[in-house]
C-alpha cells in the first residue's frame, strides 16, 4: 500500500485550503522556475521516463504525446488543450482535483505548455462543474496576481496565459477532437485523423489535449524524479493513481494508490468492502462505463493496471470502479449504458448513430427476456459492427460492455429468455 | 423552437452584467476567433432569461458574434444544458446512469415525483420546479445525486431527498454537497489514507 507521503494529491478530500495558501505549504510552485530553466528537453524526457500513461481513458504515454509537437512554431502558436469534459459514467477524479488541488492542475498547465512550446492553455470543463469551475477560477485570478503565471511565469520571462472554457452538457466532449469543435465554437462532433492535433488541432494550430490528472501530476514528477514515480506500480504501468470505487460498497470513495494494486484490496481495504462481503460479488467494470465488466472469478486475482485488465479483456480507462453485488440485474445495469450511448452518440457516423439504438432496443428486451437465443449472437454480431467502424471511439465504447455482458454472462440472458417463454406458454 | 405552448418573445438583448461577462468571455479567443465564445455567451444570455433560450436570444448572440444564425442553433440544440423551453425556477436534474442506479436512484425519482406531485420531463403548476433526468454528473461515489441549478446534493436517499425540496419550496437554502456529512469523497467510516490532512 502506498504511503502518505508517497501521494501527490494530499488535499484530494478538500480538508484544506485548496486555494494558493493551503496549496503552497504542500509544496505547489515550489521550484517551477528551476525546472522551467531546465528546458522544453529536460521535461518532455523525464515525462517520459517516469512511465506515465495517460489517465483519461486510453493510456497513451504523456511523455510521447507532448514530444509530438512541433520543436520550432512555424509561425502558427502552439496550445495547450486540458480535457476536464469529466463524464465517463464511475468517474469522478478531475472535480477532486479542480476543487480541491486546482494548483497542481494550473502549475502542470504552465510547465506542460512550456514543454510544448504553448503560450496559451484552454482548460475545457464540463458546465455541471459549476462550483469546481468557481475554484479553479480564483486559483487561475491568484496565480496571476502572483506573477506565477501571465507575462512572466513565476520569473521566467515566459508567457503564459489560463483560461476556463467552460462545457455545455455533451459526453462526446471528452474525445479530444470534439472538444476542439467544441472549443471553435461548434457542435462537438469529433473529427477524423490524420492529421493529427499535434499538426493541426484548435484553430488549426499545433495542440495537445490531456486529461486533468496527467497534467496535475507532472509538476510532482518533475520535483520528486521519474524514477520516483516510475518505483510505483509494475512495468509499463507505473506511478500513483485516482481511483473512484462506487457501487455496492459498504463506503464508495476517492483514493490514489499505487498503479497495478490488486482490484480485491483496492475494495477491501479502502471502500469498505463488497456489501455483504466479497462472496458476495457479481461483477465489477473496472474503468469506467466503456470498458466490459469482470465477473467475481476475475475479481478475485486481477491487478489494477493497463496491462492486467487487458488481458482480462477489459481495460483500466479511467480506473472508475463500479461494484456490483449479487442482488444486482446484470442485464439492467448494461442496459441502462447502452441507453447511456444512445443519448450521447452525436450522430456523425451511420454505424454509431444507428447502432447505439439497435443496442439499446435490444437490451430492453433482453432485460425482460422478450427475445430469441438466437438474438444473443446477432447482438454481439451488431456489436461487432459498430467497433472499430466509426470515427470516434463511442462506437466502440458502446459496443465493449454489452460484449462483455455476453462472454460473462451469456447463460444469465439464456435463462431470462427460457423463463420469458415459459411465462407465456 | 416552435412549440406553439412556448409564449413568444420579440426581443431580447444583454443587459449590462451579461454584456460585461460576454466581453470577458470573447476576450479569451484569439482575434477573428470569438466564434469560440458561442457556448458561455448562450450560457449567459439562458442565465438573463430565467434559464432558457428563445429563439430571440440565439439571434442576439449569433448577431453579437457576428455569426450565421443557423450555426448557432446548431450549437444550441447539440448541448443538453441550453433549455430550448421553459424551465421552472428550481430545475431538478437527477442522475440516473449506473452507478446512481446502483445505489438506488429509483427510489430518489419515486421520491421527487411524489414530493414534486409531477412526472420527469414536466413542471409544477407554481412554476417552482421542472424535473428533468440527466446522463453521469459525475460525482459517482457521491451517488445516488442530484443537480438543482448550480449546485450538487450528494449522498441521497427517499428521506433526505424528500426534506431537501420541501425546504427549497418553503425558500430555505439547504447546504449542498453531501446530505450524510461527508467533506467530499473521502470514505465514511475513517479515513483509510492521508491520516494528517485533517490537521494540516
Amino acid at each position: 500500500m502506498l504511503n502518505d507521503q508517497d501521494r501527490i494529491f494530499t488535499n484530494i478530500y478538500g480538508f484544506n485550503d485548496a486555494l494558493l495558501h493551503g496549496a503552497k505549504k504542500r509544496g505547489d510552485w515550489e521550484g517551477t522556475k528551476r525546472i522551467l530553466t531546465k528546458g522544453r528537453d529536460w521535461i518532455v524526457d523525464t515525462i517520459k521516463g517516469s512511465g506515465l500513461r495517460g489517465r483519461g481513458g486510453a493510456g497513451f504515454s504523456t511523455g510521447m504525446k507532448w514530444s509530438f509537437m512541433p520543436k520550432v512554431s512555424d509561425g502558427r502558436p502552439h496550445y495547450l488543450v486540458v480535457n476536464a469534459d469529466e463524464g465517463e459514467p464511475g468517474t469522478c477524479k478531475d472535480r477532486e482535483i479542480m476543487r480541491h488541488e486546482p494548483h497542481k492542475l494550473i502549475e502542470g498547465c504552465l510547465l506542460a505548455a512550456f514543454a510544448m512550446g504553448a503560450h496559451v492553455a484552454y482548460i475545457y470543463v464540463r458546465g455541471e462543474f459549476f462550483r469546481e469551475i468557481e475554484v479553479l477560477q480564483n486559483a487561475i485570478d491568484e496565480a496571476y496576481a502572483e506573477g506565477l503565471i501571465g507575462k512572466n511565469s513565476c520569473g521566467s520571462d515566459y508567457q503564459f496565459d489560463c483560461y476556463i472554457h467552460k462545457g455545455m452538457g455533451a459526453y462526446i466532449c471528452g474525445e479530444e477532437t470534439a472538444l476542439i469543435e467544441s472549443l471553435e465554437g461548434k457542435k462537438g462532433q469529433p473529427r477524423l485523423k490524420p492529421p493529427f492535433p499535434a499538426n493541426a488541432g484548435l484553430y488549426g494550430c499545433p495542440t495537445t489535449v490531456n486529461n486533468v490528472e496527467s497534467i496535475a501530476v507532472a509538476p510532482t514528477i518533475l520535483k520528486r524524479g521519474s524514477e520516483w514515480f516510475s518505483s510505483f506500480g509494475r512495468a509499463n504501468n507505473t506511478g500513483t493513481k485516482l481511483f473512484n470505487v462506487s457501487g455496492h460498497v459498504n463506503q464508495p470513495c476517492t483514493v490514489e494508490e499505487e498503479m497495478s494494486i490488486p482490484l480485491k484490496d483496492l475494495i477491501e481495504k479502502h471502500a469498505g468492502g463488497v456489501k455483504g462481503g466479497w462472496d458476495n460479488l457479481l461483477a465489477v467494470i473496472p474503468g469506467g462505463a466503456s470498458v466490459p465488466c469482470l465477473p467475481k472469478s476475475l475479481c478475485d486475482t486481477v491487478l489494477m493496471d493497463f496491462d492486467s485488465l487487458k488481458e482480462n479483456q477489459s481495460g483500466l480507462g479511467t480506473a472508475a470502479v463500479m461494484v456490483m453485488d449479487k442482488s444486482t440485474d446484470i442485464v439492467a445495469a448494461i442496459a441502462r449504458l447502452s441507453a447511456f450511448y444512445k443519448h450521447e452518440s452525436c450522430g456523425q457516423c451511420t454505424p454509431c448513430r444507428e447502432g447505439t439504438g439497435w443496442l439499446s432496443r435490444m437490451m430492453i428486451r433482453m432485460v425482460a427476456g422478450n427475445a430469441s437465443v438466437k438474438e444473443i449472437d446477432l447482438l454481439d454480431q451488431v456489436t461487432r459492427q459498430i467497433e472499430g467502424h466509426t470515427i470516434c471511439a463511442l462506437g466502440d465504447a458502446a459496443a465493449w460492455p454489452v460484449q462483455g455482458l455476453i462472454r460473462h454472462f451469456r447463460s444469465e440472458l439464456e435463462e431470462r429468455i427460457a423463463q420469458a417463454k415459459s411465462k407465456a406458454a | 423552437m416552435n412549440d406553439p405552448k412556448i409564449k413568444s418573445f420579440d426581443t431580447f438583448s444583454f443587459n449590462s452584467k451579461s454584456k460585461k461577462e460576454a466581453n470577458i468571455c470573447i476576450a479569451k479567443y484569439p482575434k477573428g476567433k470569438q466564434a469560440s465564445a458561442v457556448m458561455p455567451l448562450l450560457d449567459i444570455a439562458q442565465r438573463q432569461h430565467n434559464g432558457w433560450l428563445p429563439r430571440v436570444a440565439m439571434d442576439y448572440v449569433a448577431d453579437f458574434l457576428k455569426m450565421p444564425r443557423m450555426a448557432v442553433y446548431e450549437v444550441a440544440s447539440f448541448y443538453t444544458m441550453y433549455n430550448l423551453s421553459p424551465v421552472g425556477q428550481n430545475h431538478v436534474q437527477v442522475c440516473t446512469n449506473l452507478p446512481c442506479w446502483l445505489r438506488g436512484s429509483d427510489r430518489v425519482v419515486n421520491a421527487i415525483e411524489k414530493n414534486l406531485k409531477i412526472k420527469m420531463g414536466e413542471t409544477t403548476e407554481d412554476n417552482l420546479f421542472t424535473l428533468t433526468e440527466v446522463e453521469c454528473l459525475g460525482a459517482c461515489v457521491n451517488a445516488p445525486m442530484i443537480q438543482i441549478n448550480d449546485a450538487y446534493y450528494e449522498d441521497l436517499d427517499e428521506t433526505s431527498v424528500d426534506i431537501l425540496l420541501t425546504e427549497i419550496a418553503s425558500g430555505g437554502a439547504p447546504k449542498v454537497g453531501s446530505q450524510i456529512g461527508r467533506r467530499s469523497c473521502e470514505p465514511i467510516n475513517g479515513l483509510t489514507t492521508l491520516f494528517d490532512s485533517s490537521k494540516d
